[in-house]
Protein backbone atom coordinates (compact mmCIF):
# COMPACT_ATOMS: atom_id res chain seq x y z
CA UNK A 1 0.00 0.00 0.00
CA UNK A 2 0.85 3.49 -0.58
CA UNK A 3 2.47 5.46 2.38
CA UNK A 4 0.27 8.41 3.67
CA UNK A 5 0.16 11.49 1.88
CA UNK A 6 -0.67 13.83 4.31
CA UNK A 7 -3.47 15.23 2.26
CA UNK A 8 -6.05 14.95 5.39
CA UNK A 9 -4.03 17.46 7.20
CA UNK A 10 -3.66 20.00 4.08
CA UNK A 11 -1.18 18.87 1.60
CA UNK A 12 -3.59 17.76 -1.45
CA UNK A 13 -2.75 15.67 -4.49
CA UNK A 14 -4.97 15.28 -7.47
CA UNK A 15 -2.83 11.56 -8.37
CA UNK A 16 -5.54 9.24 -7.82
CA UNK A 17 -4.69 6.64 -9.53
CA UNK A 18 -6.35 3.65 -10.08
CA UNK A 19 -4.07 1.03 -8.61
CA UNK A 20 -3.70 3.27 -5.37
CA UNK A 21 -7.34 3.86 -4.32
CA UNK A 22 -8.73 -0.05 -5.34
CA UNK A 23 -6.37 -2.43 -3.73
CA UNK A 24 -5.79 -6.33 -2.28
CA UNK A 25 -3.05 -6.40 -0.16
CA UNK A 26 -1.13 -8.71 2.81
CA UNK A 27 0.23 -5.00 4.68
CA UNK A 28 -2.26 -3.85 7.51
CA UNK A 29 -4.63 -1.36 6.55
CA UNK A 30 -4.00 2.31 6.79
CA UNK A 31 -7.24 3.97 7.38
CA UNK A 32 -5.71 7.50 7.15
CA UNK A 33 -3.93 6.97 3.94
CA UNK A 34 -6.71 5.38 1.86
CA UNK A 35 -8.60 8.67 2.77
CA UNK A 36 -6.14 10.67 1.47
CA UNK A 37 -5.86 8.93 -1.53
CA UNK A 38 -9.53 10.58 -2.29
CA UNK A 39 -9.57 13.70 -1.12
CA UNK A 40 -8.91 17.07 -3.21
CA UNK A 41 -9.41 20.59 -2.42
CA UNK A 42 -12.76 20.86 -3.73
CA UNK A 43 -14.15 18.06 -1.04
CA UNK A 44 -15.59 18.97 1.87
CA UNK A 45 -16.12 15.55 3.54
CA UNK A 46 -14.52 12.50 3.28
CA UNK A 47 -15.89 9.26 5.37
CA UNK A 48 -13.98 6.07 6.55
CA UNK A 49 -15.74 2.65 7.10
CA UNK A 50 -12.80 0.10 8.78
CA UNK A 51 -14.45 -3.62 8.97
CA UNK A 52 -13.34 -4.99 11.66
CA UNK A 53 -12.54 -8.85 13.03
CA UNK A 54 -14.27 -9.14 15.75
CA UNK A 55 -14.21 -12.26 18.54
CA UNK A 56 -17.77 -13.59 18.20
CA UNK A 57 -20.00 -14.88 15.11
CA UNK A 58 -22.43 -16.73 15.28
CA UNK A 59 -22.53 -18.11 19.15
CA UNK A 60 -18.74 -18.95 18.53
CA UNK A 61 -15.57 -17.29 20.12
CA UNK A 62 -13.59 -16.32 17.19
CA UNK A 63 -9.78 -16.89 17.40
CA UNK A 64 -8.94 -15.09 13.84
CA UNK A 65 -10.01 -15.40 10.42
CA UNK A 66 -7.79 -16.17 7.21
CA UNK A 67 -9.07 -13.91 4.52
CA UNK A 68 -8.60 -15.24 0.73
CA UNK A 69 -8.91 -13.21 -2.14
CA UNK A 70 -9.12 -13.74 -6.31
CA UNK A 71 -6.89 -10.58 -6.24
CA UNK A 72 -6.72 -9.24 -10.09
CA UNK A 73 -11.01 -9.81 -9.68
CA UNK A 74 -10.55 -8.53 -6.50
CA UNK A 75 -9.27 -5.22 -7.52
CA UNK A 76 -11.30 -4.83 -10.81
CA UNK A 77 -14.55 -5.36 -8.82
CA UNK A 78 -13.43 -2.86 -6.36
CA UNK A 79 -12.97 -0.79 -9.45
CA UNK A 80 -16.75 -1.62 -10.75
CA UNK A 81 -17.98 -0.81 -7.25
CA UNK A 82 -16.27 3.17 -7.86
CA UNK A 83 -18.26 2.95 -10.86
CA UNK A 84 -21.33 2.26 -9.93
CA UNK A 85 -21.11 4.81 -7.32
CA UNK A 86 -19.82 7.37 -9.90
CA UNK A 87 -23.05 7.11 -11.75
CA UNK A 88 -25.47 7.76 -8.11
CA UNK A 89 -23.42 10.24 -6.58
CA UNK A 90 -20.88 11.54 -9.35
CA UNK A 91 -19.09 13.65 -6.89
CA UNK A 92 -17.98 11.02 -4.53
CA UNK A 93 -14.76 9.73 -4.83
CA UNK A 94 -13.97 6.37 -3.87
CA UNK A 95 -11.11 4.03 -2.58
CA UNK A 96 -11.73 0.59 -1.18
CA UNK A 97 -8.74 -1.43 0.07
CA UNK A 98 -9.22 -5.00 1.61
CA UNK A 99 -6.62 -7.29 3.32
CA UNK A 100 -5.74 -10.79 3.14
CA UNK A 101 -4.15 -13.45 5.04
CA UNK A 102 -4.62 -14.37 8.93
CA UNK A 103 -6.16 -11.28 11.02
CA UNK A 104 -6.01 -11.07 14.37
CA UNK A 105 -9.13 -9.82 16.16
CA UNK A 106 -9.41 -5.92 16.16
CA UNK A 107 -7.54 -5.56 13.16
CA UNK A 108 -8.88 -4.21 10.05
CA UNK A 109 -9.85 -6.06 7.24
CA UNK A 110 -11.29 -3.41 4.95
CA UNK A 111 -11.23 0.43 4.84
CA UNK A 112 -13.79 2.88 2.50
CA UNK A 113 -13.02 5.84 1.66
CA UNK A 114 -15.58 8.33 0.38
CA UNK A 115 -14.38 11.90 -0.43
CA UNK A 116 -17.03 14.36 -2.02
CA UNK A 117 -18.08 18.15 -1.58
CA UNK A 118 -21.04 17.22 0.76
CA UNK A 119 -21.23 15.25 3.50
CA UNK A 120 -24.38 13.16 2.28
CA UNK A 121 -22.69 12.00 -1.03
CA UNK A 122 -19.91 11.16 0.78
CA UNK A 123 -21.83 8.91 3.45
CA UNK A 124 -24.17 7.36 1.10
CA UNK A 125 -21.05 6.29 -1.35
CA UNK A 126 -19.23 4.82 1.30
CA UNK A 127 -22.32 2.68 2.67
CA UNK A 128 -22.97 1.33 -1.08
CA UNK A 129 -19.52 0.37 -1.26
CA UNK A 130 -19.59 -1.88 1.80
CA UNK A 131 -22.97 -3.35 0.65
CA UNK A 132 -21.39 -4.35 -2.67
CA UNK A 133 -18.13 -5.48 -1.74
CA UNK A 134 -20.15 -8.25 0.26
CA UNK A 135 -22.09 -9.20 -2.36
CA UNK A 136 -19.92 -9.38 -5.26
CA UNK A 137 -16.23 -8.84 -4.05
CA UNK A 138 -14.44 -11.99 -4.35
CA UNK A 139 -13.39 -12.43 -1.02
CA UNK A 140 -13.86 -15.31 1.55
CA UNK A 141 -13.39 -15.41 5.06
CA UNK A 142 -12.18 -18.65 6.84
CA UNK A 143 -13.47 -18.28 10.61
CA UNK A 144 -11.11 -20.08 13.30
CA UNK A 145 -13.23 -20.26 16.53
CA UNK A 146 -12.66 -22.35 19.66
CA UNK A 147 -13.41 -25.85 18.17
CA UNK A 148 -13.28 -25.97 14.57
CA UNK A 149 -13.18 -23.24 11.79
CA UNK A 150 -15.55 -23.07 8.72
CA UNK A 151 -15.26 -21.07 5.78
CA UNK A 152 -17.61 -18.23 5.50
CA UNK A 153 -20.43 -17.75 2.85
CA UNK A 154 -22.61 -15.17 2.10
CA UNK A 155 -23.80 -14.09 -1.54
CA UNK A 156 -23.47 -16.10 -4.75
CA UNK A 157 -21.44 -13.02 -6.62
CA UNK A 158 -22.93 -11.94 -9.92
CA UNK A 159 -21.99 -8.41 -10.79
CA UNK A 160 -25.30 -8.37 -13.09
CA UNK A 161 -28.07 -9.36 -10.42
CA UNK A 162 -29.76 -5.63 -10.65
CA UNK A 163 -32.15 -6.45 -7.30
CA UNK A 164 -29.19 -6.97 -5.29
CA UNK A 165 -27.84 -3.62 -6.82
CA UNK A 166 -31.08 -2.29 -5.85
CA UNK A 167 -30.79 -3.42 -2.48
CA UNK A 168 -27.56 -2.03 -1.98
CA UNK A 169 -28.97 1.59 -3.74
CA UNK A 170 -31.89 1.08 -1.18
CA UNK A 171 -29.28 0.96 2.00
CA UNK A 172 -28.00 4.37 1.36
CA UNK A 173 -30.77 6.57 1.35
CA UNK B 1 -7.63 -27.40 -25.87
CA UNK B 2 -6.15 -27.00 -22.36
CA UNK B 3 -7.44 -24.22 -19.84
CA UNK B 4 -6.22 -23.43 -16.04
CA UNK B 5 -8.52 -23.95 -13.87
CA UNK B 6 -8.36 -22.02 -10.22
CA UNK B 7 -10.39 -22.71 -7.47
CA UNK B 8 -10.87 -20.77 -4.11
CA UNK B 9 -12.14 -21.23 -0.32
CA UNK B 10 -13.75 -24.07 0.14
CA UNK B 11 -13.76 -25.52 -3.46
CA UNK B 12 -10.11 -25.39 -2.93
CA UNK B 13 -10.20 -27.36 -0.33
CA UNK B 14 -12.69 -30.15 -1.39
CA UNK B 15 -10.34 -30.56 -4.22
CA UNK B 16 -7.23 -30.12 -2.60
CA UNK B 17 -5.73 -27.93 -5.10
CA UNK B 18 -5.87 -24.34 -6.24
CA UNK B 19 -4.85 -24.52 -9.95
CA UNK B 20 -5.28 -27.06 -11.96
CA UNK B 21 -4.49 -27.94 -16.27
CA UNK B 22 -7.69 -29.18 -17.75
CA UNK B 23 -8.17 -30.63 -21.13
CA UNK B 24 -11.65 -30.07 -22.78
CA UNK B 25 -13.35 -30.40 -26.00
CA UNK B 26 -13.75 -27.49 -28.73
CA UNK B 27 -16.49 -26.12 -27.89
CA UNK B 28 -16.55 -26.25 -24.49
CA UNK B 29 -18.18 -24.24 -22.01
CA UNK B 30 -17.39 -22.92 -18.44
CA UNK B 31 -19.91 -25.40 -17.19
CA UNK B 32 -18.26 -28.30 -19.60
CA UNK B 33 -15.02 -27.49 -17.01
CA UNK B 34 -17.41 -27.44 -14.01
CA UNK B 35 -18.57 -30.86 -14.58
CA UNK B 36 -15.51 -32.35 -15.39
CA UNK B 37 -14.35 -31.08 -11.88
CA UNK B 38 -17.61 -32.38 -10.86
CA UNK B 39 -16.48 -36.08 -12.17
CA UNK B 40 -13.57 -35.97 -10.57
CA UNK B 41 -14.17 -34.78 -7.16
CA UNK B 42 -17.85 -35.27 -6.46
CA UNK B 43 -18.13 -33.27 -3.08
CA UNK B 44 -18.02 -30.30 -5.42
CA UNK B 45 -21.49 -31.19 -6.95
CA UNK B 46 -23.19 -29.37 -3.59
CA UNK B 47 -21.64 -26.19 -4.77
CA UNK B 48 -23.40 -25.89 -7.94
CA UNK B 49 -26.43 -23.87 -7.12
CA UNK B 50 -24.16 -21.27 -5.75
CA UNK B 51 -21.04 -20.62 -7.24
CA UNK B 52 -20.30 -18.16 -9.76
CA UNK B 53 -17.28 -18.19 -12.22
CA UNK B 54 -14.92 -16.08 -14.23
CA UNK B 55 -12.84 -16.51 -17.85
CA UNK B 56 -9.79 -14.34 -17.65
CA UNK B 57 -10.16 -12.96 -14.31
CA UNK B 58 -13.52 -10.95 -15.33
CA UNK B 59 -17.30 -12.60 -13.93
CA UNK B 60 -19.06 -14.94 -16.54
CA UNK B 61 -21.72 -16.79 -17.57
CA UNK B 62 -21.42 -20.81 -17.56
CA UNK B 63 -22.10 -20.56 -20.82
CA UNK B 64 -19.24 -18.78 -21.89
CA UNK B 65 -17.46 -20.30 -24.57
CA UNK B 66 -13.53 -21.28 -23.84
CA UNK B 67 -10.69 -21.09 -25.71
CA UNK B 68 -7.31 -22.49 -25.27
CA UNK B 69 -5.11 -20.89 -22.46
CA UNK B 70 -8.17 -19.78 -21.19
CA UNK B 71 -8.37 -19.32 -16.91
CA UNK B 72 -11.49 -20.28 -15.47
CA UNK B 73 -12.36 -19.78 -11.80
CA UNK B 74 -15.02 -21.03 -9.76
CA UNK B 75 -16.16 -18.88 -6.64
CA UNK B 76 -18.31 -20.58 -4.02
CA UNK B 77 -20.54 -17.57 -2.33
CA UNK B 78 -17.90 -14.74 -1.24
CA UNK B 79 -17.66 -13.35 2.48
CA UNK B 80 -15.17 -10.17 1.66
CA UNK B 81 -15.57 -7.15 4.06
Amino acid sequence: MATAPSAISGVYTRTRTVSRRFAVTTDPLDAAAVAASVVTPECGAVTTFIGLVRDHNAGRRVLWLDYEAYEPLARSTFERIGAEAATRWPSAQLAIHHRVGRLEIGEASVVIAAASPHRADAFAACRYAIERVKQIAPVWKHEHFEGGDVWIEGATANPDDEAAQQLAFRRCT
Amino acid sequence: MHVTVRLFARLRELAGVSELRQELPDGASAKTAWESLVRTWPALAEYEPAISCAVNEEYARFTTPLKHGDEVAFLPPVSGG
